[in-house]
């Protein structure tokens, strides 16, 4: 993808809380980050997993516990939480690469469930409420990431906007390398024709479970991110629910794309915030988005776009 | 004592009590194109996934350049040198050929565990793919969708492909199968042209390829072995002709 392309979503990046309301571009960030390291193992590896909210929300909580309990400053308390899902990440995916297809997506979906067990009854995750009022804290212990800055008479939390923006930025681009690595190449082939892959020499368990815990550690990257921006650790975000939203995004933006799931993620938050006023109804109006994107673009949005460009985006 | 780089001995496979492969001993010669004929149904693939271990074998032992190789894994058996294709073709449908060629020369270069390197570093191999795929006729096709080759191509790809890893045992199942007799020419003559300094095990139904290509065959029927030798002689056997050649044999 060209130079010019990411100059121009970079700078939008950087311009945007000027634009839109912080918070909602900083959601949008988090989901977008989610989705794309979902895309890693759906998308550029083939395996569906259907347990991915343990690792986004599993290390919200782990993230939120040290940040509020234990007083870390709060770029340990990302590193934390992160790493904690690339934990949980080597566990889930060393037990369920062993099966395939749909009996590895049972596997992942059993082991999440169990987290969500944990989350809801641990002594430290504040059961039905989750942890709530975790403290952005000041950065390096230095920068102050709740200060709101007055632009133009509206109040701007930028310290945190950036250092979200920028962890984003990170993440993404280690789901962009990782694609375009000789070690995304080899994923590719075992998504096309795995026993090709063995049949050539590829020890293609190894290669699944470390894509599988390159993905884990990434989504638990954008759920640490998420608990600092609503200072706020929830059961939805281990729930099966997440889970399967993370599905419906990136099926939307087109799986196996670059930028589809940032573009689906976006559609779905959006829709999400600007349907909130009809209440329940939602969960069906974005179902029913859903199929009709489904069948009118069997391979996404974005999937779609790169079709007629005939180029990969 | 002749030279041999893959045995088997008393090789077996048992499907839920069927038998599709009993006490088979296999002996290929270094440097031969060895064909294993027999009808539908004899055991022919089982006997190659056994061999590569797709299926692990119920009983028997099967030996690479004298050593025990039964108890290892796929992989590492592609890695000692023994490549195998398949009788439904084998390759990566929505890469381009040169990228199905790379793929396979890429597992060399010891950097296909690294996802923090950019993959600029495999530019280099493109030159070696692109000499593979012309050996194979397919240069002016690299940079087409591999999925939408008509199917004798793709076949030749897979040939290349395995080529690319410098194999010392090749093992094609039915590289000639469905395809018309221009696609059948091509294929014969490539298998010959690379048969140069390697071994080759292949499954094949038709006669007029393997009588031109076989140094020695192997007739399985039912799992086990009817008859073996040179293809004059095979093809002389009455038991063979009774139950495989019949009015085929030409
Ligand atoms: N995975 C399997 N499970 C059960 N039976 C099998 C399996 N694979 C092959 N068979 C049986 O073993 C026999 C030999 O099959 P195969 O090796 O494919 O024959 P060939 O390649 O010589 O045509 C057939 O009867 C087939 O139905
Ligand atoms: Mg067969």
């Amino acid at each position: 993808m060209n130079k010019i392309l990411w100059a121009v979503l970079i700078g939008m990046g950087l311009l945007a809380p000027f634009v839109v309301y912080p918070v909602f571009m900083m959601k949008l960030l988090c989901f977008g980050l989610f989705a794309a390291a979902f895309n890693l193992l759906l998308g550029y590896t083939g395996l569906l997993s259907f347990g991915h909210a343990a690792f986004f929300g599993g290390a919200s909580y782990v993230t939120g516990y040290l940040v509020k309990s234990v007083g870390l400053t709060p770029e340990l308390g990302v590193l934390g939480g992160t790493l904690s899902a690339a934990l949980l990440g080597y566990a889930v995916g060393s037990l369920a690469i062993r099966r395939q297809g749909i009996y590895f997506a049972m596997v992942t979906l059993a082991l999440a469930q169990i987290v969500y067990f944990v989350a809801l009854k641990a002594p430290f995750t504040g059961g039905e409420d989750g942890l709530q009022g975790i403290p952005r804290g000041d950065l390096f212990g230095l920068i102050d990431l709740g200060r709101v800055y007055t632009v133009g008479g509206s109040p701007l939390g930028l310290n945190l906007y950036y250092f979200i923006f920028f962890m984003f930025c990170l993440g993404f681009w280690i789901i962009y390398r990782t694609i375009h690595s000789p070690f995304g190449h080899v994923l590719k082939a075992i998504r096309e024709n795995e026993t090709r892959a063995v049949s050539l020499g590829y020890q293609v368990e190894r290669f699944k479970l470390m894509a599988f815990v390159i993905s884990a550690t990434l989504a638990g990257m954008a759920g640490a991110m998420k608990s600092l921006v609503f200072q706020l650790a929830s059961l939805t975000d281990v729930s099966w629910h997440a889970s399967g939203e993370v599905v419906l995004m990136t099926l939307l933006g087109g799986v196996g794309t670059v930028l589809g799931p940032l573009v689906g993620a976006f559609t779905v938050v959006t829709l999400q915030s600007e349907l909130s006023s009809v209440g329940s109804w939602i969960t069906v109006i974005i179902g029913a988005i859903f199929v009709v994107c489904v069948l009118l673009f069997r391979r996404g949005v974005v999937g779609e776009l790169s079709r007629l460009l005939k180029r990969p985006l | 004592m002749a030279d041999y780089i893959l045995e088997t001995r008393k090789l077996s496979k048992e499907f839920k009590g069927f038998a599709a492969v009993s006490d088979v001993n296999l002996q290929v010669e270094r440097g031969h194109i060895h064909a294993l004929i027999g009808p539908n149904g004899a055991g022919k693939t089982t006997v190659f996934n056994l061999l590569t271990k797709f299926l692990t074998p119920t009983a028997g032992t099967i030996l690479f350049n004298g050593k025990d190789i039964t108890g290892e894994k796929p992989a590492q058996i592609a890695l000692k040198g023994v490549i195998r294709s398949f009788q439904i073709s084998a390759v990566f449908p929505n890469l381009t050929p040169l990228e199905n060629v790379r793929l396979a020369l890429q597992r060399s270069t010891g950097n296909s565990h690294q996802f923090w390197k950019s993959d600029r570093c495999l530019q280099k191999l493109e030159g070696r793919a692109l000499e593979l795929l012309d050996q194979v006729g397919l240069s002016g096709l690299a940079g087409e969708v591999t999925g939408e080759l008509a199917y004798g191509r793709k076949r030749a790809l897979e040939i290349a492909t395995t080529l690319a890893l410098e194999p010392e045992l090749i093992l094609l199942d039915e590289p000639t199968q469905g395809m018309g007799a221009e696609d059948v020419d091509r294929i014969t003559s490539l298998v010959k042209r690379v048969s140069a300094n390697r071994t080759i095990l292949m499954v094949e139904h038709n006669l007029k390829v393997v009588s031109t290509l076989a140094d020695r065959i192997t007739v399985l029927q039912r799992g086990s072995i009817l008859a073996e030798g040179p293809y004059a002689e095979v093809s002389r056997n009455p038991q063979v002709l009774e139950a495989y050649m019949g009015s085929e044999h030409v």
